[in-house]
């Protein structure tokens, strides 16, 4: 709990560092229009976040959002699919690239790393592939209100992404925090071979994890596809993986795998878009907004470590 | 003229927050002397020996080389000073050759500023040849056994002209025969006027190599023994502080001959050879053997977790289908490895979790933990097996190796084995907490289960064993019963020679 509190009183301090700079931060388009981008990328932050804890990674999160997304618009305006069809494919389809990295990973032995760049390389490239690169828009979008309303629209005053990731969210923390599954994500990240020993088929809870990563950057997808309108299927969610990478381990995750939380990630995706959000509110140049996403992530990874090497240096003085 | 000792520690102190792990300490080493150092695991041996290693410093206590005061700041000063330490876990490199680890870190480099090669190999070249040991400089360590690796290690103490060396629990991963190499070994290197600290549990090895035995007890000196007048009763009672007598406990339980069958186990490590045995239920069956004689491999075989496409189990007159860790678990079989840290636990997590983890979805409803049912289980399993811990929420990685290895027995018995498998169970553990594993394996046989023990421990394996089936290059090369017991029966059928004493391993 620690960690989540700690950064948690960084994202309160950048919040009122920033309205107090510029009291617009506080204005109700601004809030509403930060979380509904916190909704965006923590969806499929959570997913990352579920990798990153069996040890693995996903960088292919970025391509499968443009795949995804591009799947969607062909099928709802020029294959004219129903939506609900149309929905359900391209989250079949992101859970089955999920599947086939989970399989790859943990049947032939690859690394996670590995697989996950070809896949970021392969759907990029299909996804424009199957565009002649070009962008797509939804148009009129007549036969599917009710998938754009759902993706786009508002639900008690607040954006629709904001609250599906909540509820999300919420499923998430339990499948984490409270299940059988959870707790053999953690086993695994930190110790495969024991928790095989224990009988447990590592392979289907690894592939598992892959899986849910493939149908949250689904969700995430079509969310996007209508937050965008239409889908360049050369940049879009470029290099979002990152993004979801850095959330996760700013929220407490570790690269070595079994650590991490649902709360975390969370606070770790609100706070990267609110350093973006602050950086063109106080009028830094737009130009540095990587670079202090980049020094933020990196300093609060080494004040968590540090803060670790002191608490590890405690416990090992009192001899075994 | 009285020659000077080598080392002299002298009043060594060492306090870490919370605890006095070394109190007014001493110790003498001459030159050319084998000194072993006993005591339960937390005595203070690693401290003191870490002090000489410039790991710790003492807060209070003079250490003396050649009689001068020396203070040892580091790694750098200890070697300086001749002193090498050959840790537990060894500290090779896998992917370099012989040569590279022996010169790692003091590499000669030629006219190019680039390694010398040619001089390292032709530099170590002596110290392997020294040890006996029958391999190329060139060879890749990860290509040797634990043994060879040793010896290596051993070959680098030796050319950084080490006139000290500790070993800690040297031989805990060594076959017999290879413990018999390095115990040879260690009489030549003294011979030729190395002194060797030596820090061991088996009993048997420190009366074989040792000159003399220096006990520590809960930090302090708790006396010594010269080899003259060394036994097992006086220095367990030193250790202790109270007499343990031979351990050998005759099942109470009724035995079930033929309970637990296994046929044509076969693994890849030997590939063509098969084993077969019986087991009785109520009876502790010891597996001995040199290591890679195959017996953790059948363990693994019988547990699903190694594939034998021949093997078949029968319990009860049943016969299982074991083709995954699951198929074993779910009847009953459940191993206990030889590895602990990597196989047996999951270390950063906590002591509840270890234990509910193989029977988390015994008590799970609609896939989510019944945590109330699971504290339950796990304080049960702390409370039962004496699991010395502060609460059932202390991560593993803070408990000491006996206590570890009781979280892992937590987790099988918590789902009441019917075939327990235990893999070098005692292996790095102190003599008290040995002594409550042993009584709860008779416990467990005395209940109905059938205990397979594997143990390089010829003291454990003649003690605990009711019969012992030997191994040899992937077969039971005979089966021992109790009465037939004996090092010299053991050894024979390791080594793979036929006795009259030995039984077959199956009755056609």
């Amino acid at each position: 709990m620690k960690k989540e509190i700690g950064i948690f009183a960084l994202l309160v301090v950048l919040c009122g560092v920033t309205g107090f700079e510029n009291p617009r931060f506080f204005s109700h388009e601004n809030l509403i229009n930060t979380a509904n981008l916190i909704g965006l990328f923590g969806i499929f932050s959570i997913g990352v976040g579920l990798v990153i804890i069996t040890g693995g990674i996903d960088l292919s999160i970025g391509s499968m959002i443009a795949l995804n997304g591009m799947l969607l618009v062909l099928a709802l305006t020029e294959w004219h699919w129903a939506w609900p069809l149309a929905a359900a494919f391209v989250l079949a389809v992101t859970m089955l690239l999920g599947l086939g990295h989970g399989l790859l990973i943990t049947r032939f032995k690859m690394q996670p790393f590995i697989v996950t760049l070809c896949g970021l390389l392969l759907y990029r490239g299909i996804a424009r592939f199957i565009a002649n690169d070009t962008t797509k828009g939804f148009g009129g979008a007549e036969n599917f209100k009710a998938l754009q309303s759902l993706a786009s629209g508002n639900f008690l005053g607040l954006p629709m992404p904001f609250v599906i990731l909540i509820v999300i969210s919420a499923v998430m923390w339990v499948v984490l925090h409270r299940s059988v599954y959870g707790r053999y994500l953690f086993a695994i990240g930190r110790n495969e071979e024991a928790t095989r020993f224990s009988g447990i088929n590592t392979r289907w809870v690894v592939a598992g994890a892959y899986i849910i990563a493939g149908l949250l950057t689904g969700v995430s997808g079509i969310l996007f596809a209508f937050y965008t309108n239409s889908v360049t299927p050369s940049t879009q969610g470029n290099s979002y993986e990152l993004n979801g990478i850095a959330a996760a381990v700013l929220g407490g995750c570790s690269l070595r795998g079994g650590e991490g939380s649902i709360l975390g990630i969370l606070i770790g995706t609100a706070l990267l878009l609110v350093l973006q959000n602050l950086v063109n509110l106080l009028g830094i140049p737009s130009s540095l907004n990587y670079a202090v996403m980049g020094a933020v992530v990196l300093l609060g990874v080494l004040a968590d470590q540090m803060f670790q090497a002191r608490s590890a240096k405690k416990l090992a003085c009192q001899p075994k | 003229m009285v020659t000077m000792p080598l080392l002299e520690m002298r009043g060594i102190s060492k306090g870490f927050p919370g605890v006095k792990a070394l109190d007014n300490v001493s110790l003498t080493i001459g030159r050319g002397e084998v000194v072993a150092l006993c005591g339960e695991n937390g005595a203070g041996k690693s401290t003191l020996m870490k002090i000489l290693g410039g790991v710790h410093q003492p807060d209070v206590g003079e250490i003396l080389i050649d009689g001068q005061p020396v203070k040892i700041h580091g790694v750098t000063d200890s070697m300086k000073f001749g002193i090498a330490f050959i840790h537990q876990e060894l500290n090779v490199l896998g992917n370099l050759d012989v040569a590279a680890n022996v010169f790692l870190g003091r590499e000669p480099e030629n006219a190019l500023g680039l390694i010398d090669s040619k001089k390292i190999h032709a530099d170590t070249a002596p110290f392997i040849q020294r040890l006996g040991l029958e391999i190329s400089t060139r060879t890749r360590l990860d290509n040797l056994s634990i043994a060879q690796q040793q010896m290596v290690e051993i070959a680098k103490a030796l050319s950084l002209n080490s006139r000290l060396i500790i070993m800690d629990e040297p031989t805990s991963s060594l076959t017999l025969t290879e413990t018999k190499r390095l115990l040879e070994l260690i009489r030549e290197l003294r011979g030729q006027g190395v002194s060797i600290a030596y820090i061991s549990h088996r009993l048997g090895e420190i009366d074989e190599c040792a000159d003399r035995i220096v006990v520590l007890r809960d930090g302090k000196n708790a006396g010594e023994l010269s080899r003259a007048e060394s036994s097992h009763d006086k220095l367990v009672s030193l250790m202790v502080g109270r007499e343990i007598k031979s351990f050998y406990v005759e099942p109470k339980g009724s035995k079930t001959p033929g309970y637990f069958k296994v046929r044509n186990s076969s693994s890849s490590l030997h590939p063509g050879k098969k084993v077969s045995f019986d087991a009785a239920r109520g009876e502790i069956l010891g597996f001995a053997g040199l290591v890679g004689a195959g017996r953790s491999e059948m363990a693994k075989a019988i547990s699903g977790l190694e594939d034998s496409p021949t093997q078949e189990i029968f319990l009860d007159g049943q016969k299982l289908s074991v083709s995954k860790p699951r198929d074993a678990i779910d009847q009953g079989i459940y191993l206990a490895p030889e590895n602990r840290r990597a196989e047996g636990l999951v270390v950063e997590m906590t002591v509840r979790e270890n234990i509910s983890l193989p029977s988390l979805e015994n008590f799970s409803r609609f896939g989510l933990i019944n945590r109330a049912h699971e504290k339950k289980i796990a304080a049960e399993q702390v409370k039962s097996l004496n699991v010395k811990t502060p609460t059932t929420e202390t991560r593993v990685l803070n408990l000491s190796g006996g206590n570890q290895q009781k979280v892992v027995l937590g987790k099988w018995l918590a789902m009441t084995p019917k075939v327990m498998i235990l893999d070098e169970p005692t292996r790095g553990i102190d003599v008290g907490a040995k002594a409550e594993i042993y009584r709860l394996m008779r416990e467990l046989a005395d209940g109905g289960a059938v205990i397979l023990m594997i143990s390089s421990d010829m003291e454990e394996i003649l003690n605990v064993s009711d019969r012992i089936a030997v191994m040899h290059e992937g077969e039971i090369s005979g089966v021992l019963e109790r009465a037939d017991c004996s090092e010299e029966n053991v050894m024979n059928l390791a080594v793979g020679k036929k006795i009259s004493a030995a039984k077959p391993a199956v009755n056609n």
